[in-house]
């Protein structure tokens, strides 16, 4: 049972983003990134089915600032396989992303054949379109999204894919399939420093060079720019203990205390 | 502009979701402002009383077919990609729920097209289409032209009212027929929440706790506000996926839709997917250590401050002004 998972960083949000001089763009140079949160959820729900049923995971990421720490990190909490496509200035298109993915899949020895491809069902820098659908597409293979649960038996997978309100769905779907998953069954694993270290002195990372893809055309970006507000809180200032008392005063004008 | 707007009407267990009445508002004034057409596609089986409430759009196209009944994306894909080949629409926009995104996603793909993602406005001006998209967890917006024909939008929750587009006016309902392969995905069962031990939809007062909260063991703070107030504990996604709090208790797009007279937030962001299921609240206060998150655009009050120091705080002034 072998799984492919894909990932990409995203910029981290919790630090002020600004645009850059073009102004249709983030600017990148104090820009810190990070794992698209549904992607880490992604490795994790492989590396669950792997040690459910073995087999072997394989990670496969679009270079960025930082990622040998991410890869070296995954090959600690027991991926089998870390592969970078180098040669790729920042990534600003998801379309883009799944040209390379796709053309990396198919061309690079031994990446195929896999059971399930996994990748994070969105990214807060999906602009013109999501992974998951597009590379299944691709392949031919049968996808799904929004997936929270996995369960392998006899060349299907079985999913729960969420709707609203806590209404989930069970899906059967023959493997291979590419899913977009929402969130692993439990919380990604914690792998400690010194196992990573260990990783980084017994394991390597592997290499492809990016392939040559016509960059996406159809949607341009004209303008970035931070939300016009329409409205804004009424900030309250003050220690805790004052906008503590703050609160409990508009509360009960409010009559709800 | 060449070829009318499509708006797909998400119909669920029987109903028409809301966000279809906002879509046909939305999509109302885009086709108003390109001279052509707004028409609706409603997929189902045995759905065409729901085709009825879509009076706002010139014309509903309605598929009816056997294997349109359940949620399987490939095979609603494959309808709306045999009616667009017909038809030529110039845009189709597609509710971006976790129910239809699957839909826009697999056609765009099949039509080798983008899938324009997080739209929260659309304009048509001239030939063009002009989409106003929400990026980074809502902490920047682009401006951006689609110029893929179709051009196949997915449009957040909350672009327009859902009283804008309803209509009272009987809907124009033309039945159109689909051929559906047999799909690669079985669609199984509805999975419905186990009743919870409390039901936050019927809350007045909720304390409502993000990853911001950081530790399992301080999620008693917000217990005990929760407590003082004759509230619940509700939370965003990464504490629910972390296992602190059960599914039943998830505010936002996967979660419940909640409206409490009181919604206080302690380390939460402010994205989207969160929002979507808050901001009907009667008074919303956010806690956040940023402040610049996104969640100070749509909270009354707001504190920049440590959670773990306001909420006990606060909680000791309810607790001595109740007596
Ligand atoms: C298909 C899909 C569906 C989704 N559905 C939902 C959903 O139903 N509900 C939902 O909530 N999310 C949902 N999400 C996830 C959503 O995109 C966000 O990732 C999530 O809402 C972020 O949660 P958060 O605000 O708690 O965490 P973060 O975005 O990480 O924010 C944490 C905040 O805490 C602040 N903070 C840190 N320390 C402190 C402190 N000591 N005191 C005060 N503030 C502090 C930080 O400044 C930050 O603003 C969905 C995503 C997808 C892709």
């Amino acid at each position: 049972m072998n799984i492919l998972v894909l990932m990409k960083v995203v910029p981290d949000v919790v630090e002020e983003l600004e645009v850059g001089s073009d102004g249709k763009s983030l600017d990148t140079s104090f820009l810190r990134t990070i794992i698209n949160e549904r992607d880490d959820h992604a490795l994790e729900q492989a590396l669950l089915l792997k040690d459910k049923h073995g087999g072997k995971v394989t990670l496969l990421t679009l270079d960025a600032p930082d990622i040998d720490d991410v890869l070296f990190t995954a090959l600690a909490k027991g991926t089998d396989r870390a592969v970078k496509i180098c040669g790729v200035e920042s990534v600003q298109s998801t379309q883009t992303a799944v040209k390379l993915f796709g053309d990396v899949i198919a061309k690079t020895p031994d990446l195929l054949p896999v059971d399930l491809i996994l990748t994070g069902v969105s990214a807060i820098d999906d602009l013109d379109g999501l992974m998951a659908a597009p590379i299944a597409h691709q392949l031919g293979w049968p996808y799904t999204g929004v997936v929270t649960h996995v369960t392998l038996a006899d060349k299907t997978a079985t999913v729960i894919k969420e709707f609203a309100g806590g209404v989930r769905g069970e899906y059967d779907v023959p493997t291979p399939a590419v899913l977009g998953i929402q969130a692993a069954e439990k919380p990604p694993r914690y792998v400690p420093v010194a196992k990573v270290r260990a990783a980084m002195k017994s394991q390597t990372i592997e290499t492809v060079d990016a392939p040559a893809v016509e960059a996406a055309t159809t949607v341009e970006v004209q303008q970035m720019a931070k939300p016009q507000v329409t409205g804004h809180a009424e900030m309250l200032e003050g220690s805790a203990e004052d906008v503590a008392g703050k609160i409990c005063e508009l509360l009960a004008k409010r009559g709800l205390l | 502009m060449a070829g009318n707007i499509w708006i797909v009407a998400e119909a669920w267990r029987g109903q028409v979701s809301e966000i279809t009445f906002e879509l046909l508002a939305l999509g109302r004034e885009v086709a108003g402002q390109a001279g052509v057409p707004l028409e609706a596609v409603l997929l189902g089986s045995n759905a065409r009383e729901l085709a009825q409430k879509l009076g706002a759009a010139d014309t509903v196209l309605y598929a009816d077919n056997a294997a349109l009944a359940d949620p399987v994306p490939e095979n609603a894909a494959a309808a709306l990609a045999q009616l667009i080949k017909e038809r030529q629409p110039a845009a189709v926009l597609v509710p971006l729920t976790n129910l239809s995104v699957d839909v826009g996603v697999v056609l765009a793909a099949q039509l080798n097209v983008p899938f324009l993602n997080y739209c929260k406005n659309l304009k048509a001006d001239g030939g063009n289409l002009t989409a106003t998209c929400v990026l980074y967890g809502g902490k920047m917006e682009a401006t951006v032209t689609a110029s893929a024909k179709p051009a196949i939008i997915g449009i957040l929750p909350g672009a327009r009212s859902v009283e804008q587009g309803r209509s009272d006016k009987a809907a124009a309902i033309t039945d159109v027929a689909v051929t559906l392969a047999a799909p690669k995905v079985h669609f199984k069962k509805y999975l419905d929440p186990e009743t919870a031990d409390v039901d936050i939809t019927q809350k007045d007062f909720l304390v409502a706790v993000g990853r911001g909260i950081q530790t399992k063991d301080n999620l008693e703070l917000a217990e005990d506000l929760a407590a003082s107030l004759g509230g619940a504990v509700c939370g965003s996604r990464p504490v629910i996926d972390q296992g602190w709090l059960g599914l039943s208790r998830q505010v936002g797009k996967s979660g419940m839709l909640v409206k409490p007279k009181l919604y206080v937030m302690l380390g939460i962001s402010g994205a989207p997917e969160h929002v979507e299921g808050m901001k009907s609240s009667q008074c919303i206060i956010a806690v956040n250590t940023d402040a610049a998150a996104p969640i100070f655009n749509v909270a009354h009050y707001g504190v920049v401050g440590d959670a773990l120091e306001v909420a006990p705080a606060l909680t000791e002034k309810i607790k001595a002004r109740k007596g």
